[in-house]
C-alpha cells in the first residue's frame, strides 16, 4: 500500500509537561499525541467495497471522464446555471435549466441531473401553491423518485388550474399506466385528442389500451397514425416506434417487433429505455450475442449492465463475473443510501444472476407494491415459480385477469401456475 | 406552439427506471478518546460540479488537476462538516489526500483528524455537503468507536445527527488506563529508583555501625509490604487529588521534590538516619510522587463520564507494575543479602550512584537546565529539540 505523505505533522502534546517526563515515557507519550493519529491513519482502510485509496503515480493519470462532452450544449448549460445562481428567483430561466437537466438526465439515465433540477427549483419547491410550470416539473421529478402519489397530486393541481395543459394530462396518463390503472390512464389520454397532435394522443391511448385487452386494435391504430404523421418530431417518433415494438412483442409478433426496434434505433437518438427494451426482446428471442454487441459499451447504466450480464450468462462469457460483482456493489451502494428505485432490476439480478429465488421474490413483491407494469408482473411470477410459492403469484394473476392483459410471456408464465400443483 | 410544448412534455414522461446511482459520499470516522480519525470519499463528478476541477476543460479530470485543487477540496468539504463532542466543537484538520475508485467512478479521498476538547459521550454531526446543489446527495457515515460500528445516512432532511458513544466498554477503558499505569511506572525511573532505595536495606538489619542480613524472610516481607503499601497509598491519594483537579502544584516544584526524595532516600542508606520506620518515609515522599504521576495521567486525558474508572485503572496499573518490580527485586535481594557484594556494592555503591543521579536531576529540574545526562534516554527528538544519541 502506498503510504501517503503527511502534509502536516504535530507531535507535541497538548499540555506543557516537564521535558524529562516526556523522555521517560516517550513511547507512550508519542503514541498518545498527534503522532499516533497519523500512525493509525496510515493503517486506515476505506470501508466501501473498493480497493484501498492510493496516490496515482503520475499527474497525467486520468481519474474521471465527465459524462457530458465539452460542447456548446454544456456551455449553454453553464451559462444558464450561472445566470440562475445570480438570480435564483428567475422562473423562466429556472424552468429552462430544469428542462435541460431532465433531457440530459433521461438521455444518460443519470439521476444526478434530477438532483440538480430539484436544486434549481428550490425557491418554489416548498411553496404551498407553486406555479403550474414548477408543478409539472416537480411531478416529473417525483415520478423519477417513484413518489407516484406525490406526482399525481401535483398534476391534479396543475389540471385544476390549467385544464388545457396537455403536458400534465400526458404525464398523468403515463403515471397511471405505470400504476396499472389503465382505465384512469385512458381517461387522461382523451383530452390530448384536442390538445395535442394525433400521434401523441394515439400513442397515449394505444399504450394503455394495449394492456387492457385491445392490443390488436391499438397496434393497428398507432401504426396507421405514425405512417400519416410526417411532421412528427424525432422524440415523438421514437416513443411511437418503441411502443409499437413493445406491443408487437407482447402479442408475439416477433418480426414486427424487430422491425420497429430497428426503426427506432435508426433514429439515432440515444435512449437508455429503448436499448433496454430491445435487449429484453433479444434475450427473450434467445439472441444474447446481439445483446452483447448492442450494450457492451454502456456499462455506466445499471439496467443496461444487467441486461449485458444476462446475455453474458447465456454466452458463458469471461466478463460475467466482473459484471455481476459490479452490479452487486452498485445495488449494495443504492441500498446503503436508502434508495428503493431499482427494485425491479435488483429482483431480476437476484433471481437470474445470483439464483436466490426467495430473496428475489421478496424484492419483486416490494416492487409490485409500487408499480405494475408487465415487467413487474413478470418478475413476480418468475420469482414465485422458482421459489415454489404459488400463493405469492395470486395477486398478479388476479390483476392480469381483471385487466385482460395480453402478453404472451406473462400468459406462458401464468399457465405454469394453473397447471397441476406439485 | 402546441408541438413545442409536447416535445418538451415527452421528455418528462417515461423517465427510465434504469439509472446510475445518484450522488453519495462515504465518510468514515473512528473515535479514539478525544481524537477522531476521518476519511471522506467524495465523487470527483460532484466536486467538479461544485467547485470545478477540470482546469483545462477537456472533459477529463487528471490527478494533476485534482492535486492542484486539493486545498480547495479540503476547505470546501470540511467547511460543510461539523463535529461536536458533548456540545463542544472539535477542530478538523486535513492530513492526507488520495484517490479511490468506487463502483460508479473516481473519488477524492480526504483524510483528516478532528481533535475534541474532551472525549465525547455524545457526538453531534452536522453534514451539509452538496445539499444546496443536489438535494438527492446522501452522506453515508460509518462511525467506529471503541467497541461498535454504526452507519448513518445524512440527507437534507437529516443533516444533523447524534451518536452516543460507548463509554460503556468500561472494562476496556479500565484496562487501557491500567496498561498506561504499568507503562508509566516501568518508565518512571525516578519513582523506581526511589523505591529501590527504600528496598535495598529492607533485606538487611541495621546494627549500630553496620548492616547485617536479616534473619528470615518474614520480617523482610512485612517490611517490604509496609513500605510498598505506604508508598502506594500516598501516591494514590495525591494522584487522585491532582488528576481530578482538586490539588494543583507547579510541575517544576513537584519534579524537583521527587528528585530530592530519591536523593534523600539513597542518602539515608549511606548515612542511616531513619532505618526503622521507612514506611513513613515512603508515605511522605509518596505524596509527592503521586503528583508526578498525575501530570502524566492528565496528559493522557481522562475520558468524560469515566474519569474515576480511568483513574482507578491507572492507579491499579501503577501498583501492579510496582509489585512486579518488587517481585523481581525481592527474591534476588534476599538471596544476595548475606554477600559482601550486596552490602558493599549494591547497597553502598548503588546508593551513592543513585544519590549522584538524583542530585543531577534535582539540578536539571529545579534550575530548568537542558539534560546533562542524556545517554540514559533513547534517541528520539523531544520537545526541546535535542536529539540524544541512543547507546545502541
Amino acid at each position: 500500500m502506498n503510504l501517503p505523505p503527511i502534509t502536516e505533522s504535530r507531535c507535541a502534546p497538548a499540555r506543557k509537561t516537564p521535558a524529562h517526563r516526556l523522555r521517560f515515557a516517550i513511547l507512550a507519550k508519542k503514541l498518545r499525541t498527534g503522532c499516533r493519529a497519523l500512525l493509525t491513519a496510515f493503517a486506515f482502510l476505506p470501508w466501501s467495497a473498493s480497493a484501498a485509496p492510493f496516490i496515482p503515480a503520475d499527474d497525467a493519470v486520468i481519474l474521471e471522464r465527465l459524462p457530458t462532452p465539452v460542447d456548446p450544449r454544456t456551455r449553454e448549460l453553464r451559462q444558464l446555471r450561472a445566470a440562475l445562481s445570480r438570480n435564483p428567483g428567475d422562473l423562466p430561466r429556472a424552468v429552462q435549466l430544469v428542462r435541460r437537466y431532465l433531457e440530459i438526465g433521461r438521455a444518460e439515465a443519470d439521476p444526478r441531473y434530477y438532483g440538480y433540477a430539484q436544486a434549481a427549483l428550490r425557491p418554489w419547491w416548498d411553496l404551498p401553491q407553486p406555479p403550474p410550470a414548477v408543478l409539472v416539473l416537480r411531478a416529473a421529478l417525483r415520478q423519477a423518485q417513484h413518489d407516484f402519489d406525490g406526482a399525481l397530486k401535483d398534476l391534479s393541481h396543475v389540471l385544476a388550474l390549467q385544464p388545457s395543459n396537455a403536458q400534465a394530462w400526458l404525464s398523468q396518463a403515463i403515471i397511471l399506466e405505470v400504476r396499472g390503472d389503465y382505465a384512469g390512464a385512458l381517461r387522461s389520454c382523451i383530452p390530448l385528442l384536442t390538445l395535442s397532435t394525433a400521434l401523441t394522443a394515439t400513442a397515449c391511448v394505444s399504450s394503455a389500451a394495449s394492456l387492457s385487452g385491445q392490443a390488436e386494435k391499438s397496434y393497428n391504430l398507432l401504426h396507421q397514425t405514425l405512417a400519416k404523421s410526417s411532421q412528427a418530431t424525432p422524440q415523438e417518433r421514437l416513443w411511437a416506434l418503441t411502443l409499437l415494438a413493445e406491443i408487437a412483442a407482447r402479442m408475439g409478433r416477433h418480426q414486427s417487433a424487430e422491425q420497429h426496434f430497428q426503426q427506432a434505433l435508426a433514429l439515432g437518438l440515444r435512449d437508455a429505455y429503448l436499448l433496454g427494451a430491445y435487449a429484453d426482446f433479444l434475450l427473450d428471442q434467445n439472441r444474447p450475442a446481439e445483446v452483447k454487441m448492442l450494450l457492451q459499451d454502456d456499462t455506466r447504466v445499471d439496467g443496461l449492465l444487467l441486461r449485458l450480464a444476462l446475455a453474458e450468462q447465456r454466452l458463458d462469457s469471461s466478463l460475467l463475473k466482473e459484471h455481476v460483482e459490479t452490479l452487486r456493489m452498485r445495488f449494495a451502494a443504492n441500498r446503503l443510501r436508502g434508495d428503493t428505485l431499482h427494485l425491479r432490476n435488483e429482483a431480476r439480478f437476484t433471481l437470474h444472476l445470483l439464483n436466490r429465488s426467495a430473496e428475489a421474490l421478496q424484492l419483486a413483491r416490494q416492487n409490485w407494491a409500487v408499480q405494475r407494469e408487465p415487467w413487474d408482473a413478470r418478475l413476480l411470477l418468475e420469482a414465485a415459480l422458482r421459489a415454489g410459492d404459488h400463493a405469492a403469484a395470486q395477486p398478479v394473476l388476479d390483476w392480469m385477469h381483471r385487466a385482460h392483459l395480453q402478453d404472451t410471456q406473462l400468459e406462458r408464465l401464468a399457465m405454469q401456475f394453473k397447471g397441476p400443483r406439485p | 406552439m402546441k408541438r413545442m410544448i409536447l416535445c418538451a412534455g415527452l421528455l418528462l414522461i417515461c423517465l427510465p427506471a434504469f439509472a446510475h446511482k445518484a450522488s453519495d459520499s462515504y465518510l468514515h470516522l473512528k473515535v479514539q478518546d478525544n481524537s477522531i480519525q476521518g476519511q471522506w470519499d467524495i465523487a470527483l463528478r460532484d466536486l467538479n460540479y461544485a467547485i470545478g476541477l477540470d482546469s483545462n476543460d477537456d472533459g477529463r479530470i487528471t490527478w494533476g488537476e485534482l492535486r492542484s485543487h486539493q486545498r480547495a477540496v479540503a476547505a470546501y468539504a470540511l467547511s460543510r462538516l461539523q463535529v461536536d463532542a458533548d456540545g463542544a466543537s472539535c477542530s478538523i484538520r486535513p492530513t492526507a489526500h488520495l484517490v479511490d475508485q468506487h463502483s460508479d467512478g473516481a473519488y477524492a479521498v480526504v483524510r483528516f483528524t478532528a481533535t475534541c476538547p474532551l472525549a465525547p459521550r455524545v457526538l453531534q454531526l452536522r453534514y451539509s455537503l452538496f445539499f444546496d446543489l443536489d438535494p438527492l446527495h446522501r452522506g453515508l457515515l460509518r462511525l467506529e468507536d471503541r467497541d461498535s460500528t454504526r452507519t448513518m445516512v445524512f440527507s437534507p432532511e437529516h443533516g444533523v445527527q447524534q451518536a452516543e458513544l460507548a463509554i460503556g466498554a468500561r472494562w476496556r477503558t479500565f484496562l487501557n488506563f491500567g496498561h498506561e499505569g504499568v507503562r508509566h511506572i516501568w518508565t518512571g525511573y525516578d519513582h523506581l529508583l526511589f523505591l529501590v532505595s527504600l528496598l535495598l536495606p529492607a533485606v538487611l538489619r541495621r546494627e549500630p555501625h553496620d548492616w547485617l542480613s536479616a534473619a528470615s524472610l518474614r520480617p523482610v516481607f512485612w517490611e517490604v509490604a509496609k513500605i510498598v503499601t505506604a508508598f502506594t497509598l500516598a501516591h494514590s491519594i495525591t494522584l487522585s487529588l491532582a488528576a481530578l483537579g482538586i490539588v494543583s502544584l507547579p510541575a517544576r516544584w513537584v519534579e524537583s521534590a521527587i528528585a530530592a526524595s530519591v536523593a534523600l532516600a539513597a542518602l539515608n542508606n549511606l548515612f542511616p538516619v531513619l532505618h526503622t520506620r521507612l514506611w513513613s518515609v515512603a508515605f511522605a515522599f509518596g505524596l509527592v510522587h503521586g503528583l508526578g504521576f498525575a501530570s502524566v495521567l492528565l496528559d493522557l486525558g481522562l475520558p468524560a463520564g469515566a474519569r474515576l474508572l480511568a483513574l482507578v485503572g491507572f492507579n491499579l496499573g501503577v501498583e501492579a507494575g510496582q509489585l512486579a518490580i518488587v517481585g523481581i527485586f525481592l527474591p534476588i535481594a534476599f538471596a544476595l543479602r548475606g554477600s559482601w557484594f550486596y552490602r558493599r556494592v549494591a547497597l553502598q555503591l548503588g546508593s551513592l550512584l543513585i544519590v549522584g543521579i538524583a542530585l543531577l536531576w534535582l539540578a536539571e529540574r529545579s534550575l530548568d537546565l537542558p539534560p546533562l545526562f542524556s545517554t540514559l534516554y533513547s534517541g528520539i527528538k523531544d520537545q526541546t529539540g535535542l536529539t540524544a544519541q541512543a547507546p545502541y
